[in-house]
């Protein structure tokens, strides 16, 4: 094996420049092939970071998947009925608070209700139609991003007065209210409240800043009517990736919709998948044009060394010897470009980590990058094998050489 | 090492009956139903005129080819019946050759060539191998070239290290086609003296193909051959 190598090194080091030029060709696809996979990864790990984050993991919602049956349909065994006034179930989450303590026993994460009602707000003689969410100022904070959204004030600044409201700050600027200012807010089943705005909050999504607004939770029920129910419970796991079990787990016990983040993005979720499929067929066939590289290279090698195998063989060298010797050449190159290639990735992927993207919309930003070996192992092991394919051919046709045939020819 | 003349007295390589015949459609008789011992201790010449197969009849004798019929057998064994990794190990173990070109492998100096054999027979170790090496290049009168590489080295000198490599396994015979050929006539002697001084001290056998009939003269034994057949020497 050592005289292999030594025959294989030999070779490759006395071509320098060839040998550069396919270690170049391997390099340049491994190295390509890491900086795609970083970036198509790193974008679509930022992507769920975003949604994960900004997102409660699971809503267990008022809603319910079918419709409760009507006590008619439990009493008749009848096939249909019809004429009945159906009796109005008013919406929302009966006792939330002993439903919430129960799924605290087996639940890793936080918990927090929310409620959920729609009201002009009108001050100074402008009004506008907003989201009014009744939260629980110290849940909350377990569960959303909302305490690090506030500007003016704090959530706790809701317990200060009575009728407390924090405004999106768009929404703040339209009806041109200020902290300290009393507004009035009028809801569709008539209800009319007065509230202090105690703080402002600018989450960046303009449509929130524009149209909601925060109280406790008590007050929205005031002004939804709904005195005791909740519309929303959100859930932040410990476990991200467990949500779904966990939602199905709490719809089974409770049976209020509830549904996890995954269900919530299926969509997204299952577009990633075709983008991890195109990422890798890209991948695949970068690497698929750098092993032709070697392959012309090992081709020609084997060309040039035509003789050379004849007197290997002549001298006592096995068919098998020969071929291993230019698969190994071939396996030499892989390597010395795969190496080459993942520091070429490495450095592609620092360098594209230093662009900046200014956008008007957003904050600047830099291309989000995700740095794994699970990456440069996958593109060595593709390069390694297309150089060991690519190798294999020529070799083979290199032990085959008919030493007779060559020593007649040169002599 | 062995003593190849103790071990093997008599035969060492006989061909009964051997025909070779190459071509697809139209066929060509290189060699033709050859009867031919070579036994130790002999330098054999096969001369002829060019195209009479008499460096086929070497490749036959040497392994390298396949005889169309007949049968090849070296030191009692049929070699026709072996397969290619046994041959190779034949032609490995128990002969060497040498080309009218030198062959050498341009990228390895005259020491790493040399060695080649060695290595690939693996027999030795490193720093015998290296002593070996060293020992054949200075009984042919380049200790000081071992280092150069073949292209640094005069036609003789390479064809003296390629004399050098195929003795590297201390082989039974030594086959030679027009080693002297590329050659001036001082090297040619060189050359010469170098294969009879072997004959006469180990006791090898060496076979050597030439046209030169003033060379083959001054061997032990002539082989004439004319269309792939032998011809009893005028």
């Amino acid at each position: 094996m050592k005289l292999i190598l030594d025959i294989a090194f030999t070779h490759v080091l006395a071509r320098v420049r060839q040998t550069l030029v396919g270690m170049m060709g391997v390099a340049m696809g491994v190295g390509f092939s890491v900086m795609m996979a970083s970036l198509m990864e790193g974008s679509q790990r930022d992507f769920v970071a975003q949604l994960v984050d900004s997102l409660p993991h699971i809503t267990i919602s008022d809603e319910r998947r079918s419709p409760p049956r009507q006590p008619a349909e439990d009493v008749y065994a009848a096939v249909e009925i019809t004429g009945l006034r159906t009796p109005v179930i008013r919406p929302g989450i009966r006792n939330p608070f002993a439903l919430m303590a129960s799924l605290e026993t087996w639940l890793h994460g936080a918990v927090a209700p929310s409620v959920q009602s729609r009201a002009v707000i009108r001050y100074a003689g402008r009004d506008t139609a907003a989201n009014v969410i009744g939260v629980d100022p110290r849940r909350e904070a377990l569960v959303s991003k909302l305490p690090s959204q506030i500007r003016k004030g704090t959530l706790e600044s809701l317990y200060k007065s009575s009728n407390a409201i924090i405004l999106g700050d768009k929404l703040a600027e339209k009806i041109g209210a200020r902290v300290g200012n009393t507004i009035s807010l009028a809801s569709g089943t008539g209800q009319v409240l007065s509230c202090t705005v105690v703080g402002l909050f600018h989450s960046g999504l303009s449509q929130a800043d524009e149209s909601q607004s925060y109280t406790l939770i008590k007050t929205a029920q005031i002004l939804a009517g709904q005195t005791g129910l909740v519309n929303a419970i959100r859930i932040r796991v410990g476990d991200i990736l467990g949500a779904r079990e966990v939602a199905t787990r709490i719809e089974a016990q409770t049976g209020y919709k509830s549904v996890s983040w995954q269900e919530a993005n299926e969509d997204l979720l299952s577009a990633f998948q075709i983008r991890n499929f195109i990422m890798y067929t890209v991948v695949g066939a970068i690497l698929l044009v750098a092993s032709f590289g070697t392959y012309n290279i090992i081709s020609t090698i084997t060309h040039e060394k035509t003789r050379d195998i004849a007197i290997l063989k002549s001298l006592g060298f096995t068919e098998r010897t020969v071929r291993r010797i230019f698969l190994v050449e071939a396996m030499l190159i892989g390597m010395a470009g795969t190496a080459a290639g993942w520091l070429l990735g490495f450095v592609l992927c620092l360098m594209l980590g230093t662009i900046e993207f200014k956008s008007p919309f957003m904050d600047a930003t830099r291309l989000p990058l995700y740095y794994t070996p699970v990456h440069y192992a996958l593109a060595g092991c593709v390069a390694m094998t297309a150089s060991a394919i690519a190798g294999y051919l020529p070799a083979r046709k290199a032990a085959g050489v008919h030493p007779v045939e060559i020593i007649r020819g040169a002599s | 090492m062995r003593d190849p003349v103790q071990a093997t007295k008599g035969a060492l390589i006989e061909l009964h009956s051997v025909t070779k015949t190459i071509g697809d459609g139209v066929l060509t008789t290189l060699v033709r139903d050859i009867d031919l011992v070579v036994n130790s201790g002999e330098f054999v010449a096969i001369t002829g005129p060019s195209g009479s197969g008499k460096s086929s009849l070497l490749y036959l004798l040497g392994l390298l080819d396949v005889p169309t019929s007949g049968t090849i057998v070296i030191r009692g064994q049929d070699a026709t019946r072996l397969s290619e990794k046994e041959r190779a190990y034949l032609r490995l173990s128990l002969l060497g050759f040498v080309f009218q070109f030198h062959f050498l492998l341009p990228e390895f100096s005259a020491l790493a060539n040399v060695m080649l054999p060695m290595r690939a027979l693996g027999r030795l170790d490193d720093a015998q191998m290296r002593k070996r090496a060293h020992g054949l290049l200075d009984s042919l009168g380049l200790a000081e070239h071992a280092a150069k590489l073949p292209g640094q080295m005069s036609g003789g000198q390479r064809q003296r290290v390629a004399i050098a490599r195929a003795l590297a396994n201390d082989p039974l015979v030594i086959l030679a086609d027009e080693p002297t050929g590329n050659l001036d006539t001082k090297s040619s002697e060189q050359v010469l003296s170098i294969f009879r001084q072997l004959v006469a001290e180990t006791g090898r056998s060496i076979v050597t193909v030439t046209h030169d009939l003033a060379l083959a003269a001054r061997m032990d034994r002539q082989i004439h051959i004319v269309d792939g057949r032998i011809v009893p020497a005028d």
